[in-house]
C-alpha cells in the first residue's frame, strides 16, 4: 500500500497530536459514534421505561435523568459536531482542493475542546446528575439540587469547540480554494458547510454567555433568571433559544450539503439548481436568526411576537422546500443506481418531507397550541434530526468509507441496515405523532392508560432502529479490516476528492488541482 | 529588501503563500472578534431589558461606584491602545526594540487597570456589595432590587476583566516572541491579530464605563 | 393516580372537542393534515416514480445535463409561499380567539406548584386537582406558579399556557360539553411533572353555584378532613403506606426518630409535622432533596389540624403472611 495519511505515521501521540484534518476527521468519528452509542442506551432505556403505564422499572427522578442524558448528549457531543467536525473536517479540504484546513492547530484544539467538554459535563454523575432536560430552563435549573453547573460549564466548553470549527471552515473557504475554484464552483457540501459555519460562529457565542450567567446563578445567585430576586425566567427562553434554533440548522444544513452530493452522484447526473441550493442554504441561515420565538408560543409573550415568529418561520419554509424540489429534479431522467448510500438518501428524502410539513404545522400558531410540548414535538423534531441528520451521516459514511479507508463495505447488509433503520424509525417515531394529538405531553415517565398501545409500539420500533445500528456497527468494522480495496473513484463522482488516492496522501493531492468547470459536470 | 528578524518567518505548509497566510489570520481574528461581541451582546441586551424594567435600581446602584476610578481606567486603555497600536508600527519600521518598549508599556497598562479593579472590587465586597444572593449591605436604606445591579456589574466586568486578563497574557507572549526578534515588516501578523483583540477589549470598557458609572 | 381520564381519549386520535373554539382548532387541524398529506405524497411519490422509472440501466447510461428550469423553480417557490402564507394567516386568526379574554367572564385563580393544581374561587372557596365550571359560561383563568415554569394545558379545549413563577399569565375558554376533563403539566417541572394532573369538571350552573357555597369539610371528622387534604394536595409526592415515592411515606412516620441531611435527629411529633408542612427546608431526613414547595400560608387552621391527626392514624400495615 502506498503511503497515505493512515500510515505515514505510526503510534497513539501521532494520532492526539496530529495537524491533519483528515486524521481530525477520524477522531471526531471516533468520538462522535461512541458519544452515539452512550446516547443511545439512553434512548433505548427510556423507550423501555414507557413500555407500559406506571413505573415499569425505573422511578421518574432516574427517568429525568436519561432523558437529559439522552438530549444533551445527542444535541452537543453528537448531532452538532457530528456532521461538519467528522465529515465536514474530512472532506471540506479535499472538495475544494486545499491541502489543509486554514488553521490546522485551533482545528485540533477545538477537538480538545469537545473532549474537555464531554468529561466536564459527565463529572455531573458524581453531583446526582442532572435532571432538567436538555434546555436546562430556569428557575428549575436554578433550583434542581445536583450536577447541573457541571453539564452547564461543559456545555459551554463544547461551544468552542463548534465556534472554532466554524472559524476555521469560513477562513478555509475563503482562503483556500484551488485554483480556479469560485465560490459558485464550489460542492454544495462545502456551500452547506459554508452556511453552518457562520451560523456556528454567530450564534454559539450567544449561548456561551447564557450558560456562564446561568453557571452565575448557581454559584453566585445572580438572580438575573431568578424570580425570587427580581430577575425574568422568560428571558433564559429567549437566550437559549436564540443559538438553540439557529443550532437546529447547524445540525440539519450539513445533512441537507451530504444529500445533495449523494443525489447527484449516484444519479449520474448535475445538480438541478445550483444556485437555488446554495443561496437556500445561506438563506436558511439568514433567516434562522429570527425564528426563536416560535418555542414559546404559549410562554406568554405577546401575541404581536408570536404572530411575527409564526410569519418568520413560515419563511424558512420556502427554502427548504426548494431543497427538496431540487433534489427530486435531479433525480428526473437520471440514471439512479441504488447502492447503500443512496438509499439512505432516499430515506432522508422521504423522512425529511415528513419532518419538513409538520413543521410547517407547528409553525402556525393555533395549530402548535394544542400540540407544544406534546409527543407530535418530539416526533416531529426526530424526523428531522434522525430521520434527517443521522440518515445523512450514515449515508455520508457510507459514501466516503472507500476514500476514508480505501476500502468497500458489504454492500448486502449496508442496505440490511437501511431497511431495519428506516422502517424501525418510523415505527418509533410515527405513533407518536398520533400521541402528540392525543394530548400527551413530552418529558412525561409515566402516561394514563389510554396512550399505552402506540407507546409499546414505538418501543418496539425503538428495539428495530438500535438493531439497525448494530448493523452498521458491524458493516464499518468488516469493511475496515476485512473490506475489498477500493478505488479512487468506485461511485464515478465527479468532485475533486475522488481525484486523489484512497485513502489520500498527507497533503492530500500529488499535484495541487485546477478547478476549469463546475462541481457537477457529467460527462 | 533585507529584514531584520533573527530567524525569517516560514509560511506553513499548507498556503502557498505568505500573503495567503496573512490573509486567513486576519480573517480568523476578525470572525474571533466578532464571536466576542456577540458574547458581550448578549449581556448588553440583558443590561438593556432591565434598565428599563427598573430604572431606578441602576440609577443609585451606579451611585456606589466611584467615576473617578471608572474614568482613570479609562484613560489608561486607551494609552495601552495606543502604545499597542505603536508597537505595530515600529514592527513594521523594523525598529524591533521601540516595538519591543511599546509591548511592555501596554502590559503594564494592563496591570495598572487590573490593581484599579482589584482596588474597586475589594473595596465593594467589604461593604457588602456582593452579587444577587450574597448581598449583604445595610449601611444606609437601599432599594429592594439593587442586588441585581450588582449582578451585571459584577458579570459585566468580571467577563470584561478577564478578557483584559487573557490579553496580557497574550501580550507577554508577544514580548517574548519579540525579544527573540521574530517580528519585522515582513512578519507581524500576531502582533497586528492579538493588537486587535486588544483594541476589542478597550472599546467594550469604552461601552461598560458609561454604562456602569454614568447612569443618568 | 391515574383515576382520570374520564372521557377522553375514548379513540386513539383528538380527545373530543368541548369548547367552540376547540372545533375551530380541529378545523385548522384537518386541513393542515389533507394538505400535507398531499404534499408528502406528490413529493415522496414523485422520487419513488423516478427511482423506478430512471434506475441505471446500463454503465453506459449518459443523463442530460438539466442545470435548472426557472419556471418550474419559479412555481414551486411561490405556491408554497402561498400555502404557508394561507395557514400562517389561518392560525393567527383561531390564535387571535384563544388570546381574547372576555370582560365579563368568570375569574378564576390557578396556582401551579410541584405537582399540584391548586383553583381559588372569587366567593374564597378553594379547590386542588378539580376545577369546577359551569357549562356555557366564559372563564377566564388567571394563573401563576409558587416555584418554576409549569404548563396548563386541556388536552379536550385545546388551549396551553405556561404559569410563570413571579407574574400572571390567563387562558380563557366556554365549555360547551359537561363531564370531566384531564388536565396536564405540559412544562417539564422536576420529578412529579407527569403526575401533576387535575381534572376540569364541567357543570349546569345551578349544580356549580350549589358546589361553590358548599362546605367540603361539612360534617367530617378532623381526621377526614386532614385525609381529604392529603389526597388533593400531597399525593404526587407521599403515599400513605411506607413506599417511598418523590418524599418519604408517611405510615408510621409519627413517633418514629428521623435522621436530617444537616445532621441531628428527632422523633417526630406534630410541631415537626407542622414545620415540615409549612417550611419543609428547615430539617430535611436524610436521602431526600429539598424539592417541597413550603405550605406557610395555604393551609387553614382545620386543614392543618386534619393532617397532622391524618398522619398519626397512618400505622404501618401488619403483613399478611
Amino acid at each position: 500500500m502506498s503511503v497515505n495519511y493512515l500510515n505515514e505515521k505510526k503510534g497513539l501521540t501521532s494520532w492526539l497530536f496530529t495537524l491533519d484534518h483528515k486524521r481530525i476527521g477520524i477522531l471526531y468519528m471516533i468520538t462522535v459514534f461512541t458519544f452515539f452509542l452512550v446516547g443511545g442506551v439512553f434512548a433505548l432505556l427510556m423507550r423501555l421505561e414507557l413500555f407500559g403505564a406506571g413505573e415499569t422499572f425505573i422511578p421518574a427522578s432516574v427517568y429525568n435523568q436519561f432523558m437529559t442524558f439522552h438530549g444533551a448528549i445527542m444535541v452537543f457531543m453528537v448531532i452538532i459536531p457530528g456532521i461538519p467536525a467528522f465529515l465536514g473536517n474530512f472532506f471540506l479540504p479535499l472538495q475544494i482542493g486545499a491541502k489543509d484546513v486554514a488553521f490546522p492547530r485551533v482545528n485540533l484544539l477545538s477537538w480538545y475542546c469537545l473532549i474537555v467538554g464531554s468529561i466536564v459535563a459527565l463529572c455531573s454523575l458524581f453531583f446526582n446528575g442532572v435532571d432538567t432536560g436538555w434546555t436546562f430552563y430556569t428557575p428549575y435549573s436554578i433550583r434542581t439540587d445536583n450536577g447541573t453547573l457541571w453539564v452547564v460549564l461543559g456545555a459551554f466548553i463544547m461551544g468552542f469547540s463548534s465556534i472554532l470549527t466554524g472559524l476555521n471552515f469560513i477562513v478555509t473557504v475563503h482562503t483556500l480554494r484551488a485554483k480556479g475554484m469560485g465560490f459558485f464552483q464550489l460542492p454544495l457540501f462545502v456551500w452547506s458547510l459554508y452556511s453552518t459555519a457562520i451560523i456556528q460562529v454567530l450564534a454559539t457565542p450567544v449561548l456561551a454567555i447564557t450558560l456562564l450567567l446561568l453557571s452565575a446563578e448557581r454559584i453566585m445567585g445572580i438572580g438575573i433568571f431568578d424570580p425570587k430576586l427580581g430577575g425574568d425566567p422568560v428571558l433564559f427562553q429567549h437566550f437559549f433559544w436564540f443559538y438553540s434554533h439557529p443550532a437546529v440548522y447547524i445540525m440539519i444544513l450539513p445533512a441537507m450539503g451530504v444529500i445533495s452530493e449523494l443525489i447527484t452522484t449516484f444519479s449520474r447526473k448535475t445538480i438541478f439548481g445550483y444556485k437555488a441550493i446554495a443561496f437556500s442554504s445561506v438563506g436558511i441561515a439568514a433567516v434562522s436568526f429570527f425564528v426563536w420565538g416560535h418555542h414559546m408560543f404559549v410562554s406568554g409573550q405577546s401575541e404581536w411576537v408570536g404572530v411575527l415568529f409564526s410569519f418568520l418561520t413560515m419563511l424558512v419554509g420556502v427554502p427548504t422546500a426548494i431543497k427538496v424540489f431540487n433534489w427530486v429534479a435531479t433525480m428526473y431522467q437520471g440514471s439512479i443506481k441504488f447502492d447503500t448510500p443512496m438509499l439512505y438518501a432516499n430515506g432522508f428524502l422521504f423522512l425529511f418531507v415528513i419532518g419538513g410539513v409538520t413543521g410547517i404545522m407547528l409553525a402556525t400558531l393555533a395549530f402548535d397550541v394544542h400540540v407544544h410540548d406534546t409527543y407530535f414535538v418530539v416526533a416531529h423534531f426526530h424526523y428531522v434530526m434522525v430521520g434527517g441528520t443521522l440518515m445523512a451521516i450514515t449515508g455520508g459514511l457510507y459514501y466516503w468509507l472507500p476514500k476514508m479507508f480505501g476500502r468497500m463495505y458489504n454492500e448486502f447488509w449496508g442496505r440490511i441496515s437501511f431497511f431495519l433503520i428506516f422502517v424501525g424509525f418510523n415505527v418509533t417515531f410515527f405513533p407518536q405523532f398520533i400521541l402528540g394529538f392525543m394530548g400527551m405531553p413530552r418529558r412525561y415517565h409515566d402516561y394514563v392508560p389510554a396512550y399505552e398501545p402506540l407507546n409499546q409500539l414505538s418501543t418496539f420500533g425503538s428495539w428495530m432502529i438500535g438493531l439497525g445500528f448494530v448493523v452498521v456497527f458491524f458493516v464499518v468494522l468488516q469493511a475496515l479490516f476485512k473490506g475489498e480495496k477500493a478505488s479512487s473513484n468506485p461511485w464515478g463522482a465527479v468532485t475533486l476528492e475522488w481525484q486523489t488516492d484512497s485513502p489520500p496522501p498527507h497533503e492530500n493531492f500529488h499535484k495541487t488541482p485546477v478547478v476549469g468547470k463546475n462541481p457537477y459536470e457529467y460527462s | 529588501m533585507s529584514t531584520v528578524e533573527a530567524k525569517p518567518h516560514k509560511v506553513a505548509h499548507h498556503f502557498d503563500s505568505a500573503e495567503q497566510e496573512v490573509a486567513a489570520s486576519k480573517l480568523g481574528i476578525w470572525l474571533f472578534l466578532c464571536t466576542e461581541i456577540l458574547m458581550f451582546g448578549g449581556l448588553f441586551v440583558g443590561y438593556a431589558i432591565y434598565k428599563r424594567m427598573y430604572p431606578e435600581i441602576f440609577l443609585q446602584g451606579s451611585t456606589f461606584l466611584d467615576w473617578k476610578l471608572g474614568a482613570l481606567n479609562t484613560v489608561v486603555l486607551l494609552v495601552s491602545s495606543l502604545t499597542m497600536a505603536l508597537s505595530i508600527y515600529y514592527a513594521q519600521k523594523g525598529q524591533s526594540s521601540k516595538s519591543t518598549s511599546c509591548l511592555w508599556l501596554t502590559l503594564l497598562c494592563g496591570f495598572i487597570f487590573m490593581g484599579v479593579k482589584y482596588i474597586e472590587y475589594s473595596h465593594k465586597l467589604h461593604l457588602g456589595l456582593a452579587p444577587g444572593a450574597f448581598f449583604s449591605y445595610t449601611e444606609t436604606a437601599t432599594l429592594q432590587g439593587l442586588p441585581l445591579y450588582f449582578s451585571f456589574y459584577y458579570c459585566m466586568t468580571g467577563l470584561h476583566g478577564s478578557h483584559v486578563l487573557a490579553g496580557m497574557v497574550l501580550i507577554f507572549w508577544l514580548i517574548i516572541r519579540s525579544h527573540k526578534k521574530h517580528f519585522g515588516p515582513s512578519y507581524y501578523t500576531p502582533l497586528e491579530c492579538v493588537g486587535l483583540f486588544w483594541h476589542l477589549v478597550d472599546l467594550i470598557w469604552i461601552y461598560l464605563f458609561p454604562l456602569l458609572y454614568l447612569v443618568e | 393516580m391515574l383515576y382520570l381520564l374520564i372521557n377522553s381519549a375514548e379513540a386513539a386520535w383528538l380527545p373530543v372537542a368541548a369548547t367552540d373554539l376547540a372545533k375551530e382548532v380541529d378545523q385548522l387541524i384537518y386541513f393542515l393534515l389533507e394538505i400535507s398529506v398531499l404534499a408528502s405524497i406528490l413529493v415522496i411519490g414523485g422520487f419513488v416514480y423516478f427511482s423506478i422509472r430512471f434506475r441505471r440501466k446500463s454503465e453506459a447510461d449518459k443523463p442530460p445535463a438539466i442545470t435548472h428550469h426557472y419556471l418550474l423553480e419559479f412555481l414551486w417557490s411561490f405556491i408554497p409561499f402561498v400555502i404557508f402564507m394561507f395557514v400562517f394567516g389561518w392560525g393567527w386568526l383561531v390564535y387571535d380567539k384563544m388570546r381574547d379574554h372576555p370582560k365579563n367572564a368568570l375569574e378564576i385563580h390557578v396556582y401551579g406548584q410541584m405537582w399540584n393544581w391548586d383553583f381559588v374561587y372569587k366567593n374564597g372557596r378553594k379547590s386542588s386537582r378539580v376545577l369546577t365550571v359551569p357549562v356555557d359560561k366564559p372563564v377566564k383563568l388567571i394563573m401563576s406558579s409558587r416555584d418554576v415554569i409549569h404548563s396548563f394545558f386541556i388536552p379536550s379545549f385545546r388551549i396551553k399556557q405556561d404559569v410563570l413563577p413571579g407574574s400572571y399569565t390567563a387562558l380563557s375558554f366556554t365549555a360547551r360539553k359537561k363531564g370531566k376533563f384531564p388536565v396536564f403539566c405540559a412544562e417539564f417541572c422536576g420529578a412529579g411533572h407527569s403526575s401533576m394532573l387535575a381534572t376540569v369538571h364541567v357543570m349546569g350552573l345551578r349544580e356549580w353555584e350549589e358546589w361553590l357555597v358548599k362546605d367540603p369539610y361539612k360534617g367530617m371528622s378532623i381526621s377526614q378532613i386532614g385525609e381529604s387534604v392529603f389526597q388533593k394536595s400531597c399525593t404526587a409526592c407521599h403515599t400513605a403506606t411506607q413506599e417511598k415515592r418523590i418524599g418519604p411515606g408517611l405510615a408510621g412516620l409519627f413517633g418514629a426518630k428521623r435522621e436530617f441531611e444537616k445532621g441531628g435527629s428527632l422523633v417526630v411529633d406534630e410541631n415537626y409535622i407542622r414545620e415540615s408542612i409549612l417550611n419543609p427546608s428547615a430539617r430535611v431526613v436524610k436521602g431526600y432533596g429539598n424539592m417541597m414547595t413550603p405550605f406557610a400560608g395555604l393551609l387553614q387552621e382545620e386543614e392543618m389540624t386534619g393532617l397532622i391527626e391524618y398522619i398519626k392514624s397512618l400505622k404501618i400495615e401488619q403483613k399478611d403472611k
